[in-house]
């Protein structure tokens, strides 16, 4: 007996998707700048809307961080160095990839993961040498917010890392669809720090 | 255009001989487009019944405006819970799942890319969505009494935005990557352009929510000094569920009028990259919705401040309405043939882009300010206008589909009768309260609005409107899972190959 099934039409050929990873990257990373930048804006607009008062240099200021927090400047710059190696590391797995060289992509891989972690240490020194307490107020709700999201996404990079290392300690060397896609999602990771590090740490 | 059924690659289905529990199981780790698609439609049926369900209690609590059968306090949780199910547990699941169900097959891949991550996404929304709702049962949500439950309810819409951010994800890789070869993005159906710019569009600005739920959270759960606590929530997430950013959640529903029309008048659409650039057009809304601010448009000052009002107000507010207009012209464009077959499920998607072009011109006089309009239950009407008509046209999709995924069709008298009573339930639930709001009927609120006009009619006839849709929304569910489980078995899509009209 012929069943509705049988009378559809045949399955065409598999069709090979095209980059279907770097483009889900592709997404993912125009959605983590969307909620970076998002936020970044919401800061923009507290500190605007925030009083004025003088400042060291007697120019008058927005009162928007306490005057008793200072930013750790050696820290916080150190930090955004450490991203910015990251990203070159991610590029440098991508480059040894194309050219099969599987030791290199590998220590690549594994190097930016230690570099996000190290990352992630320098924003945990950062907040012990703030010493900013969140309930204290909107300053440090927010700060605690923004840089607590791009702390979870630096994590997601790292997982990122590891995962593309041992697919490519494992043997997957051509495939270079997750090493080009890591690359990315570290260049957004970085270019989203940098802004976030200007606004929050250095403009203050 | 024609859809290609193929079989799902990825994981195991059930079978005959499973059972309940294997059946269960089979559904609950599916890989299947399919499947993933059906079960974000049906459980937006359910939120569908609550929020139409709310919408019924709030109509009633509204008639007499001396007495209240609810307790006050209620009722700003009433408002959100109608508010947060219109936006993220009607109109952008039932478009995801259609998206999810029918674009892969229409672009002619055999499944959805990153199937676990569309699932995920499933998961994430299905759970955050039911933590809403018992959040805002508890005396959570915006106003909420209960401080744990308000935690609650942001957590719930945190992960509802993320499961739908995730399969938002899935949808965009499949249509941009997944593509049959030599298929150029220009030559997808009209659906699948419109699943892809809708996908994007909510790519792109839930996000933002997020960010903005994050801040809520922190702020909410330790201090409560910068957003206003719980009387802040729709304050500042208010955005993410009011127009124009609800025409980003209904993108996929005027593409599903783009790809009917041509099946009714059995000819291939004129201009079809016009159509196409109809639906771009719409997701200009995304501009002016991520900015979190009204874009109202004010006829005072110099004629600089005129155009500094306008040239936002236009942007955000009337070109997506060009969008819309274009394609309905386009598909008016493509019935003026010899060759019409009207099939039914163009009847409901129809008059439901009708209901969503009147929202959104409804949307446009209520942002210029001499109307008088904001913050009245004009706005409310508006809402109800665009979500509404969006389940009408999302009907109209699950008749016209439903032989591609589940092998039955449902019956034409059926969506007909189903899609006509829905418009006129439609039409009585907002009209009435468009009219309440030129006569300043407050929004968001059950009391206190005696005016000059018959308040008590036009508050009866919405209410009354609101019931009947509840009743269009029962009969449907009850005709889909009759129909859908025990009608007959058609081969191919009789809808367009003629052999059903």
């Amino acid at each position: 007996m012929t069943t509705a099934v049988d009378r559809v039409l045949p399955a065409g050929p598999t069709t090979a998707a095209r980059h279907p990873l770097f483009i889900a990257t592709g997404s993912v990373v125009a959605a983590g700048t969307m909620l970076m930048f998002g936020m970044l804006a919401m800061w923009f607009k507290f500190r605007d809307a925030s009083p004025l008062r003088a400042g060291n240099s007697g120019k008058m200021i927005h009162d928007w961080l306490p005057a008793d927090l200072k930013i750790p400047e050696v820290a916080t710059n150190t930090l955004a160095i450490t991203m910015v190696i990251a990203a070159i590391m991610g590029q440098w797995a991508v480059y040894s990839a194309t050219r099969k060289d599987s030791q290199h992509t590998t220590l690549a891989l594994f190097i930016t993961g230690l570099v996000g972690i190290a990352a992630i240490n320098a924003q945990v020194a950062i907040y012990k040498q703030m010493e900013a307490v969140l309930a204290d107020g909107a300053y440090q709700t927010m700060f605690y917010a923004i840089t607590g999201t791009m702390l979870v996404l630096i994590c997601a990079g790292v997982g990122f890392s590891f995962v593309a290392a041992f697919r490519v300690l494992g043997g997957r060397v051509a495939d270079r669809a997750v090493v080009t896609a890591h690359a990315l999602f570290w260049y957004f990771l970085t270019a989203a720090f940098i802004a976030l590090w200007f606004v929050v740490y250095v403009q203050k | 255009m024609t859809t290609v059924n193929l079989p799902s690659t990825l994981g195991a289905e059930a079978t005959a001989d499973s059972g309940f529990l294997g059946s269960v199981g089979a559904w609950l780790t599916t890989t299947d487009h399919k499947r993933i698609g059906r079960l974000f439609i049906g459980t937006a049926a359910l939120w569908l019944l609550a929020f139409v369900g709310v919408g019924v209690l709030l109509g009633f609590e509204r008639i007499d405006s001396k007495t209240l059968t609810f307790n006050e306090g209620m009722m700003t949780q009433l408002f959100a819970a109608s508010k947060t199910l219109a936006s993220f547990g009607v109109m952008i699941p039932l478009m995801l799942g259609l998206a999810l169900a029918i674009a892969p097959t229409q672009v002619g891949s055999r499944s959805v890319m990153f199937a676990r991550n569309a699932m995920m996404g499933f998961f994430l929304w299905a759970i955050g969505g039911s933590l809403v709702v018992g959040s805002l049962i508890a005396n959570g949500g915006p106003g909420g009494g209960n401080a744990h439950m308000v935690d609650l309810y942001l957590l719930g819409l945190a992960l509802v935005i993320v499961g739908l951010l995730a399969s938002a994800v899935s949808v965009v890789a499949t249509v941009l990557s997944a593509r049959t070869a030599g298929t150029d993005l220009a030559d997808i159906p009209s659906f699948s352009w419109s699943a892809l710019i809708g996908s994007s569009s909510l790519v792109l600005t839930l996000p933002v929510a997020l960010g903005t739920l994050i801040y809520l959270a922190v702020d909410h759960h330790y201090t409560r000094i910068a957003f206003d606590g719980n009387m802040g929530i729709i304050k500042w997430l208010g955005w993410s569920m009011f127009q124009p950013q609800t025409f980003l959640y209904i993108i996929p529903a005027i593409g599903i009028l783009a790809e009917l029309a041509p099946v009714v008048a059995r000819r291939t659409q004129p201009l079809r990259g016009g159509v196409f650039i109809g639906v771009g057009l719409i997701s200009v809304a995304l501009l002016g919705s991520v900015t979190q601010n009204v874009h109202g448009f004010a006829w005072t000052g110099t004629l600089a401040d005129k155009a500094k009002s306008f040239v936002p107000y236009a942007l955000f507010n009337l070109l997506p309405i060009l969008g819309v207009v274009v394609v309905l012209g386009l598909a008016l464009l493509a019935l003026k043939s010899d060759s019409i077959k009207m099939i039914a499920p163009f009847v409901p998607a129809f008059l439901g882009g009708g209901m969503i072009l009147t929202a959104m011109l409804g949307n446009a006089v209520q942002l210029i300010s001499s109307a008088n309009l904001s913050g009245t239950v004009f706005e409310e009407a508006v809402l109800v206008y665009i979500s509404y008509g969006t389940v009408l046209v999302a009907w109209a999709a699950i008749a016209f589909w439903g032989p591609t995924l589940w092998g039955r069709m449902l019956p034409a008298k059926a969506v007909v009768g189903i899609g006509a009573l829905g418009f006129v339930a439609t039409v009585f639930a907002a009209l009435p309260m468009y009219i309440a709001g030129f006569a300043d009927q407050k929004a968001d609120s059950i009391k206190d609005f005696d005016y000059s006009g018959p308040a008590k009619l036009w508050n009866t006839v919405s209410a009354a409107g609101h019931a009947l849709f509840a009743v269009c929304v029962i009969a449907a569910i009850v005709v889909a899972v009759k129909s859908f489980a025990t009608g007959e078995r058609v081969a191919g899509n009789p809808w367009i190959d003629g052999g059903a009209q």
